[in-house]
């Protein structure tokens, strides 16, 4: 089985070049190959589970509490502009 | 060659609840100051962990079973992967594969019923607004609105035309107003549509091996024209023996067309799983038969009782139903006319015909206005005499007419006389005393 | 002796009696900690203001008559918990200059309880790998050897602790990051069961798996803390309602009635020979003060290995998702490789066509394993087994492996998929001098068993010569 790791790799967002891609085929496949041992584990009609602590209906009451300000929203960007997180026009970048 | 239009519709309607769906900034976020209505949560920082609103998942439950639902008692989050500025975390929390309600329906006034899919709890994304800045190109973006409580409904693809389609919605908008589980205004996005359409040559059965989704559109004027536009094109596509592209498109107000979006289309491999920071929802029955009772009286059912109870015209009928506030308001005020010998039908012309302001004129004060409105004075015999002599002497002509049969010139008589008074007498009086003479 | 090598309970006892003061104990660590960087790189940050400034409100707190279960006692944090306006990284370059607006529930809870904050333990990144060398600020050393390895993730947290550079540390683990670098530097490391401690502000690596706790001196300052951190978190929809038990008072029971299981399945071929006899040495030791001793039968952990990769990777590409460099942070370049890997694996274990192959099967054999435990658990109380097949490896141990971590932590990671408790205890030290531990597995919950075992252990082997023995740095 062959690994598509450029369309891997773009569902990552991960810009990679020739030579990661190349890299990352040969541990994706050995990673892969490891993990087939599990294929030898008997699972019919065995129950996944996704959480271990049994919990269930875990909600929070509908009140509204207050915010970070602006400041601290955008304490730790590094591009902004008027009160608003700035990046690269989305459209000219993907088009 | 003949075609057949067969369009299904993804509708996303924002809750008004009081906080967000995952934590709890404020969900009241239209018009406020950018990135001001913001947390860990909502910002997707680092460590931060969603906890779900209650009241939200009730609402969407609620919205599910007044389209008719099943709510299965087993339900759980999960995680859509994909990338996007306005997506903080990476992801969506969405449900799955065990979204809150299923295989529900809705009816339309030609009797068709419209199949609903599945009504799911999911999160909305933040704002992208586009701009030029220092002369570049930019895209800014505004957390506020992330993480507000959005349910999306599905229905299957049941739909001919753009006008059922737009009955759907109004329909729909209607429903969660009654709910009272969003403002559903579409000028401030409260209601987000997506119709996807595609055409079957007439006569054959089965879908179509394409379909093309029309995303993010907030008026049902434009969902018209979006699948109108699409109808068309497809038509010209097939007729020229092609198939359309799957592809999702955007609609152009400027000139109601669609332009292709493949932006987003390559990278659709959501990678679901379970939303491991939210444990499951199971409800017990008791519980669901709770929220069941809590449904009010849907529009469809009250208009025909309207019909039924109140010896109401369906047009009046429709009007008094639009929304729930005016039908408890002409209820309100029924009940009230009942003690002053005023019937249903006096009222609701009264409020359709003189168009009042149900927000500032309370149900009492309604009454006592139509009482007002139909009071009539009292006028002695002798006065009433004289003026109708002065009448009928200066109105030959109608006197004529009166005679040679015509009803209805006697109403204009009445009319004279009343406007001669300058009070509001009985108009039956008038008339008794009108027809005394002219016999 | 120096107060930096007090354990948390006399350094309280000393506070309480006023032998010495915060400020004078938080000084010892502090210099300690300068001494020592150099030669082992603990920290990532360390916040020497703030914690005098914390020592001396503490002082001032004592003097007014406040008492609270850590007033003025010196911590490192592994620096994947958000501690407001500290820089809080995970060990990447992709955080290097992000600052928190908030604190970790952890954290609260700690400062609620009066600590001192000496700084951000260095790890591996994102919790990525059981050695500190996926850390993008280098290795942390090991404090008796400094050519070894901590372990990790919680690599420099355990080894603060072993170089008496704190008082006690707070890790977390995923599946061994907390036992199995205590077990590499000779500590105490507890895993409380998943649920047990808020995973909220906590930077995830498998939101499924995540597991905050202490690193210490002895048993009983890992029950001290864990009764701080301990509960239910409103804002960690995963944290058990459950009540909290005062942990640091139960820790004796009787013996007699312990029934303790061994299973050949955890001394697994390739495991160090040294490391098999001090484990085995250690249960006898248990044995012979009274304990039941039963042979029982676990499902191998090799699969485990497998089942925690899927998992955790797949989460993993999840979680990772939001370091866009938009909102905070480098771009998605800065992550370094270990990161890539694993996300690019998850992201492939979830991928459309592959979701039932990888990530259901391993979430159903998951089950297999939960059952396999709750099987176990009706025979015995605790399972003893070695925390690490080694003992602390040189530093370069990494280099180019696509799956070190995963597989050096295959004897934890069974019961860190069930979301069992556990602790490392150190058992004795090799002929290299190099410290074994050996982990106690209770079910859910079971901290108290797990607690009052170790703390047994300590208390019968507490005249042994190796237990004087410390790193010489």
């Amino acid at each position: 089985m062959k690994i598509n790791v450029p369309h891997i790799a773009k569902l990552a967002n991960f810009p990679l070049s020739t030579e990661e891609l190349k890299k990352f085929e040969i541990q994706l496949e050995e990673t892969v190959k490891h993990v087939e041992s599990l294929s030898t584990v008997k699972t019919n009609g065995i129950e996944p589970t996704s959480q271990v602590t049994g919990l269930e209906n875990v909600t929070r009451e509908d009140v509204a509490k207050p915010s970070l300000t602006q400041e601290e929203a955008l304490s730790n960007t590094k591009s902004k502009h008027n009160g608003m997180f700035m990046v690269k026009g989305i459209f000219e970048n993907e088009a | 060659m003949k075609y057949k239009a067969i369009i299904g519709l993804e509708v996303h309607v924002e809750l008004k609840t009081n906080s967000k769906m995952f934590c709890s900034c404020s969900a009241d976020y239209f018009g406020q100051e950018p990135n001001t209505h913001t947390c860990p949560v909502c910002l997707g920082l680092p460590g931060a962990l969603p906890v779900p609103n209650k009241k939200a998942i009730e609402w969407c439950v609620k919205i599910g079973m007044a389209l008719n639902c099943d709510t299965p008692l087993f339900s759980k989050f999960d995680r859509k992967n994909y990338f996007y500025p306005d997506l903080a975390k990476g992801y969506q929390i969405s449900q799955y594969d065990k979204p809150f309600c299923i295989n529900g329906h809705m009816t339309l006034s030609n009797g068709k019923k419209i199949g609903i899919r599945r009504v799911h709890m999911e999160e909305d994304t933040g704002k992208l607004i586009h701009e030029t800045v220092d002369g570049i190109k930019v895209t800014l973006i505004d957390f506020n609105r992330s993480g507000v409580p959005l349910v999306e409904i599905v229905t299957e693809p049941d739909f001919e035309t753009a006008e059922e389609v737009k009955e759907y919605l109004q329909k729909l908008q209607q429903i969660v107003r009654y709910l009272g589980v969003s403002n559903a205004d579409m000028e401030k996005g409260n209601m987000r549509l997506e119709p996807n359409i595609s055409l079957r040559k007439e006569g054959q059965d089965g879908l179509p091996n394409y379909k093309v989704e029309v995303k993010n559109i907030n008026s049902f004027s434009f969902v018209g024209k979006a699948i109108d536009y699409e109808i068309k094109r497809h038509e010209e596509i097939l007729e020229s023996g092609k198939t359309p592209t799957q592809e999702t498109r955007g609609f152009v107000e400027k000139n109601s067309s669609t332009v292709s979006q493949r932006i987003k289309e390559e990278a659709s491999d959501y990678r679901y799983f379970p939303e491991p920071d939210i444990p499951p929802i199971r409800w017990a029955d008791r519980e669901i038969s709770k929220l069941k009772s809590q449904i009010p009286e849907l529009p469809d059912e009250k208009l025909k009782r309207f019909i039924k109870d109140y010896a109401v015209t369906e047009y009046d009928a429709s009007i008094l139903t639009k929304a729930i506030e005016m039908a408890d308001y002409f209820e309100e005020a029924v009940k009230i006319g009942k003690s002053n010998n005023l019937n249903a039908k006096q009222i609701a012309n009264f409020i359709i015909n003189r168009k009042q302001d149900i927000n500032n004129i309370l149900p009492a004060k309604l009454i006592e206005n139509i009482l007002e409105a139909t009071k009539t004075e009292k006028v002695s015999e002798t006065e009433l005499e004289k003026i109708a002599n002065e009448v009928l002497s200066k109105n030959p002509q109608a006197i004529l007419d009166y005679k040679n049969g015509k009803e209805n010139a006697i109403m204009f008589l009445i009319g004279q006389v009343m406007r001669q008074i300058g009070k509001k007498i009985d108009a039956e009086q008038i008339k008794a005393v009108l027809t005394a003479k002219l016999k | 002796m120096k107060l930096n090598q007090l354990t948390l309970k006399q350094a309280k006892e000393g506070l309480r009696k006023k032998e010495f003061s915060s400020l004078e104990l938080t000084n010892a660590c502090l210099e300690e900690i300068k001494r020592l960087e150099p030669k082992l790189n603990s920290f990532v940050t360390v916040t020497e203001e703030t914690a005098i400034e914390d020592a001396k409100k503490a002082d001032k707190a004592i003097a007014d008559g406040v008492d609270l279960p850590l007033l003025g006692i010196p911590l490192s944090v592994k620096d994947n918990f958000s501690t407001k306006d500290v820089r809080t990284t995970a060990s990447s370059k992709v955080l290097n200059e992000y600052i928190p607006p908030f604190d970790s529930t952890v954290v609260e809870r700690l400062k609620n309880a009066g600590m001192v904050l000496l700084g951000k333990t260095n790890m591996d990144a994102w919790a990525h790998g059981s050695s500190t060398e996926t850390s993008d600020f280098g290795p942390s050393k090991n404090p008796w050897d400094t050519k070894r390895l901590t372990g990790g993730s919680s690599g420099g947290s355990a080894g603060s602790v072993a170089a008496d550079q704190t008082i006690a540390a707070i890790g977390s683990e995923t599946a061994g990051s907390i036992r199995q670098p205590a077990s590499w530097c000779g500590v105490v490391g507890l895993k409380p069961t998943y649920g047990r401690v808020s995973r909220y502000g906590v930077i995830a690596m498998g939101s499924s798996l995540d597991s905050p706790g202490p690193i210490t001196k002895t048993v009983e300052d890992s029950a001290v803390i864990l009764e701080v951190l301990a509960g239910k978190d409103e804002l960690d929809a995963t944290t058990s309602p459950k009540p909290v038990t005062d942990y640091s008072k139960q820790l004796k029971r009787d013996i007699k009635t312990l029934r303790i299981g061994i299973s050949n399945e955890y001394f697994i071929t390739g495991i160090d020979k040294e490391v098999e006899e001090k484990v085995k040495e250690a249960i006898k030791k248990l044995e012979e003060a009274g304990a039941k001793i039963e042979n029982i039968k676990l499902f191998d952990p090799k699969y485990a290995i497998d089942v925690y990769t899927i998992i955790q990777r797949s989460e993993v590409s999840s979680n990772l998702a939001r370091y866009d460099g938009i909102r905070y942070g480098n771009t998605r370049e800065y992550f370094g490789e270990e990161a890539k890997r694993r996300i690019m694996f998850g992201t492939y274990a979830l991928s459309s066509g592959y979701y039932d192959q990888y990530y259901n099967k391993a979430q159903q054999v998951r089950t297999v394993i939960i059952d396999d435990f709750k099987k176990a658990f009706e025979k015995v109380d605790v399972i003893i087994a070695p925390t690490s097949p080694s003992l602390a490896l040189p530093v370069g141990s990494t280099k180019d492996t696509s799956m070190f971590g995963e597989i050096a932590d295959v004897l934890v990671e069974p019961s860190s998929i069930a979301g069992l408790s556990g602790i490392n205890i150190p058992v004795g030290l090799s002929k290299s001098g190099l410290p074994i531990g050996m982990q106690i597995i209770a079910p859910q919950f079971g901290e108290e068993v797990v607690l009052s075992t170790a703390f047994e252990f300590e208390s019968i082997t507490k005249g042994e010569d190796w237990r004087r023995l410390k790193p010489q740095l």
